[in-house]
């Protein structure tokens, strides 16, 4: 049989979905074979690949200067613990709540300030972050519980029959939230609002002057950003049954920052590895004890000599399109 | 020689009041009066510095005018942000090339048509069948174009990659995607090869005779000035300077080749000046 | 009002070691556009080297050439190391990263840091390090209704000597001109045939040299320093530069000064547990407001 590009596309959508297929058994297999320090480790990159797919939206797609996205973080962590301790509401219900309130933050912070370009941009996130750290640890209304946090938080659980409090379901739950924030995510990437928040990043006049009302999709990205943050804040507090300030530091905002670099601005697959990078490199150079940040700090280094693109970019135009118009009469070609 | 459409025939597309634009204390326009019929090419000349591509960009939404008014088919639209201008109905390209570079052409020329779709957050997550439908058009109108620039065979390609004339004709054919009834070109042959400016002015023609679209443009090329504009327009210091006109009066006008030619000696050989008349 | 007048003074002090950091950040930012991430920990760095100096030395260095030699000593030390390090992390962090983009390089930057700190950490140890004390005779002045130390009036004066000269070199030099133009175009200025390269080494060998010079200040004035306490202190001080308006050298001085006399005065008439939330609130302001900051200049895209 003759091979014509339709075939071309159709292997590589079967080989696509033979790596997803390949991913998803390992990670369901995984939890079985290690231990449950194993299976918080791999939690863990679970959070931060949720976190850092939430700035790729602002950072990756959008490539608006983000470096105080563990306030959104911070937001979505505290509105779980404080509303889950004094009041008793179920983490699960407070899991659209945390990302409603980080998201409503966001809107409200960003508005005033999503104008700037840049740099600028950059230094007033990282001034937001700390206020908010800040804040957390002068305690105010007596709410936060200063530096030392908010404990006692609950598991999720919904009535008895499903109750999370096992490191294995823990890890269930997070990867299925970023399994599905993957799969609404790649559809938005193939989606007009995927596309403006693309043709900002390349050159906002030019997205402007073709119909794309920049502020706004800059503001949706910095929402829909803030609302994973917060449900990754809300995942992370019930794990940790408490939360402190010092957890949503200028430093993890850093971290967010190198993951979606790292992984390649924009790319869903780069996140995941630079998520593995940022959480399972410090755990994989445990042996080298002090010297394993001299270690980490200098990976980054090379990383960016060597692959400044990133590990995986996302690779545009690599499926070929074709016609919607030949034999339908209306082409013009 | 191709047909001659009369100037003033049609309706009045774009209109310009009093329009006055100020930097610092430069006047970059001042008190401008400039009419667009339908279904023109109407050139817009001049000197650099002379305050044409302030006007595209006053027009276009970009700078806000201190004085005068934007009409457009009617309308009142000054002071409108760029997007909304869009939406209305005029869009327009960059001197200097203002594409998406890291997004492939066919990417680029969907952005044309943004403004014509309305598919939002929750019907992109969930794709719904309205959503598919409108995304099929968006790159049914997408693909339309850019055959008609002849760039389908680019349509993977990253925009960056692409030759410098298809790069031109690439913006264009994003401004023609969301079908706007006014393009706004700026200098769109600077940088073609005589071989690419001729085939731009085909274009032109035989987007102007088969689609219901009005052009205004900056140029400097005399000969594509000449070739296919219907009414031309002279711009020196902000001001219209001669009476505008059909482009073989306006070139045996005085006063043009003195701005042109009689100032500023940096500028004067920037020009091409037909070899017959 | 001698309250005023005293938490002046001390925001004053504090100021002038946010803007001496500043202007390493400043002079980076301006000529490579690059946040250079590791400049806190070039003022740790500086720091532990002062210590070491003062600490290991002292004894022999005072005998030789007494007090104010031995804090000479450490403060040349600790400027010069500094100067090369600056030098060796341009070449190692940043040059090769330059042509791939600004971002890439914000992330070797965050590497460059991280090792940094972390080597800080394996050779001084992970705890706080005290400071000699009385190193300066304790002497207390009183002028008026204010009261001062004679340590900081030492600081004042090395910290206004070191802005001065700098501020001279800056704008009434020929070099100094140079490296404005190079700021205010990189592209141009090269083609004036001005010599990058050696704006660059000037920039990347005086700011953490400056850096260094500040970080012993900091540990005679706070008695006690931490590897991580870079950190901080960058973090200030590139607030600072912001608020002064990026790349601006007498911005980045400014700015310094500005930021400690408003946390000073914040931390006494509004609440010291607030103080820095403060000052961020202030810098948001200022960008939203006046995004350039105090001393930037306004430039305008061309469309």
């Amino acid at each position: 049989m003759e091979r014509t590009p339709l075939n071309g596309i159709g292997r590589l959508a079967s080989s696509r979905q033979l790596h997803i297929a390949l991913a998803t058994a390992v990670f369901l297999i995984y939890p079985f074979l290690v231990s449950d320090y194993f299976i918080d480790i791999a939690f863990y990159f679970g959070i931060y690949t949720l976190l850092g797919l939430s700035l790729n939206i602002v950072l990756g797609e959008v490539g608006l200067f983000d470096l105080g996205h563990a306030g959104f973080y911070a937001i979505g962590a505290y509105t779980t613990a404080i509303l889950n301790t004094k009041f008793g509401i179920p983490i699960l219900v407070l899991l659209p709540l945390s990302a409603l309130a980080a998201a409503l933050f966001a809107y409200v912070v960003c508005s005033p300030i999503i104008h700037l370009q840049g740099d600028y941009l950059l230094i007033v996130t990282l001034g937001m972050g700390e206020i908010v750290r800040l804040a957390l640890i002068n305690n105010p209304f007596d709410l936060t519980g200063g530096p030392n946090g908010v404990f006692g938080i609950d598991f999720p659980s919904l009535g008895p029959w499903l109750v999370i409090d096992s490191s294995l379901e823990y890890y269930f739950l997070i990867w299925l939230i970023v399994g599905l924030t993957i799969l609404g995510l790649t559809r938005l990437q193939d989606s007009r609002i995927g596309r403006a928040w693309n043709y900002i990043r390349e050159d906002e006049t030019a997205a402007n002057a073709n119909g794309i009302d920049s502020r706004s999709y800059k503001l949706l990205a910095f929402v829909l950003g803030a609302a994973l943050a917060g449900v990754a804040g809300n995942v992370y507090a019930s794990k940790l049954m408490c939360v402190s300030p010092e957890s949503f530091s200028f430093w993890e905002s850093c971290l967010m920052f190198c993951i979606v670099l790292i992984g390649g601005m924009g790319s869903i697959p780069g996140v995941i590895i630079g998520a593995a990078f940022i959480s399972l490199f410090p755990e994989i150079f445990r042996p080298f004890a002090m010297y394993r940040m001299l270690i980490f700090g200098s990976a980054m280094m090379l990383m960016m000599m060597f692959r400044p693109g990133g590990v995986w970019p996302r690779k545009r135009g690599a499926v070929k399109y074709e016609s919607l118009l030949e034999g339908t009469g209306r082409s013009d070609a | 020689m191709p047909e001659r459409r009369t100037h003033a025939a049609g309706e009045t597309v774009l209109e310009t009041k009093g329009l006055t634009k100020i930097f610092g204390g430069l006047i970059a326009v001042n008190s401008l009066d400039l009419k667009v019929h339908k279904g023109e090419i109407l050139s817009l000349i001049g000197p650099n510095g002379a305050g044409k591509t302030t006007v595209f960009n006053v027009v276009s939404g970009i700078y806000r005018p201190e004085f005068g008014e934007v009409f457009f088919r009617g309308e009142r639209i000054t002071g409108k942000k760029p997007h909304q201008i869009v939406s209305h109905g005029i869009a327009r390209t960059f001197q200097n090339i203002r594409l998406f570079p890291d997004m492939t052409c066919r990417e680029n020329v969907m952005a044309g048509r943004h403004c014509r779709s309305t598919s939002g957050l929750f019907s992109s997550i969930f794709r719904t069948p309205g959503q598919r439908t409108e995304e099929d058009m968006i790159k049914g109108t997408a693909e339309k174009r850019l055959r008609q620039v002849n760039l389908w065979k680019s349509r993977d390609d990253l925009a960056k990659n692409i030759a410098y004339g298809s790069q031109r004709m690439l913006e264009i054919a994003r401004a023609l995607a969301s079908d706007p009834k006014l393009l706004v070109l700026d200098e769109p042959s600077s940088g073609l090869n005589p071989r690419e400016t001729r085939d731009l002015m085909a274009f032109l023609q035989d987007i102007i005779r088969e689609e219901d679209v009005t052009i205004l443009l900056i140029e400097h090329d005399m000969n594509m000035v000449m070739g296919i504009s219907d009414w031309v327009v002279v711009m020196d210091g902000g001001r219209k300077i001669a009476e505008e006109g059909i482009p073989d009066d306006i070139y045996a006008d005085q006063r043009v080749i003195e701005a042109y030619l009689g100032k500023d000696d940096e500028d004067s050989t920037a020009y091409d000046v037909p070899a017959e008349h | 009002m001698h309250v005023i007048l005293e938490q002046i003074i001390n925001g004053l002090t504090i100021g002038s070691f946010y803007a001496l950091i500043a202007l390493g950040y400043s002079m980076v930012y301006g000529v490579l556009k690059l946040i250079n991430f590791a400049h806190g920990d070039f003022f740790t760095l500086g720091s532990y080297l002062g210590y070491t100096v003062l600490v290991f030395g002292a004894a022999l260095l005072t005998a030789h050439f007494g007090l104010w030699g031995a804090l000479m000593a450490a403060l040349i030390f600790a400027g010069v190391s500094l100067a090369i390090v600056g030098l060796i992390v341009e070449r190692v962090a940043y040059r090769p990263v330059y042509p791939a983009g600004r971002l890439p390089a914000v992330v070797s930057a965050l590497g460059a840091s991280i090792f940094l700190q972390n080597a800080i950490m394996v050779v001084w140890g992970p705890r706080f390090q005290a400071y000699p004390a009385a190193l300066i005779p304790n002497v207390h002045i009183q002028l008026g209704n204010i009261h001062l130390t004679l340590l900081q009036i030492v600081i004042l004066l090395l910290s206004f000597v070191l802005m001065g000269t700098l501020y001279y070199i800056v704008q009434k030099t020929t070099f100094g001109a140079a490296i404005r133009a190079t700021a205010h175009d990189r592209k141009t200025a090269s083609l004036m045939g001005i010599n990058i390269n050696k704006v660059i080494l000037f920039v990347f060998t005086l700011g953490p040299a400056l850096g260094a010079v500040t970080g012993i200040m900091v540990g005679m004035y706070y008695r006690q320093i931490s590897f991580t306490m870079g950190w901080n202190y960058g973090l200030k001080a590139f607030t600072a530069s912001v608020l002064g308006g990026i790349g601006n050298i007498p911005g980045a001085m400014l700015g310094g000064l500005i930021l400690g006399v408003l946390e000073m005065l914040g931390a006494a008439y509004i609440s010291a547990a607030w103080k820095d939330v403060f000052v961020f609130i202030i810098l948001i302001l200022v960008l939203i407001f006046r995004p350039t900051g105090i001393l930037g200049e306004k430039t305008a895209e061309k469309v």
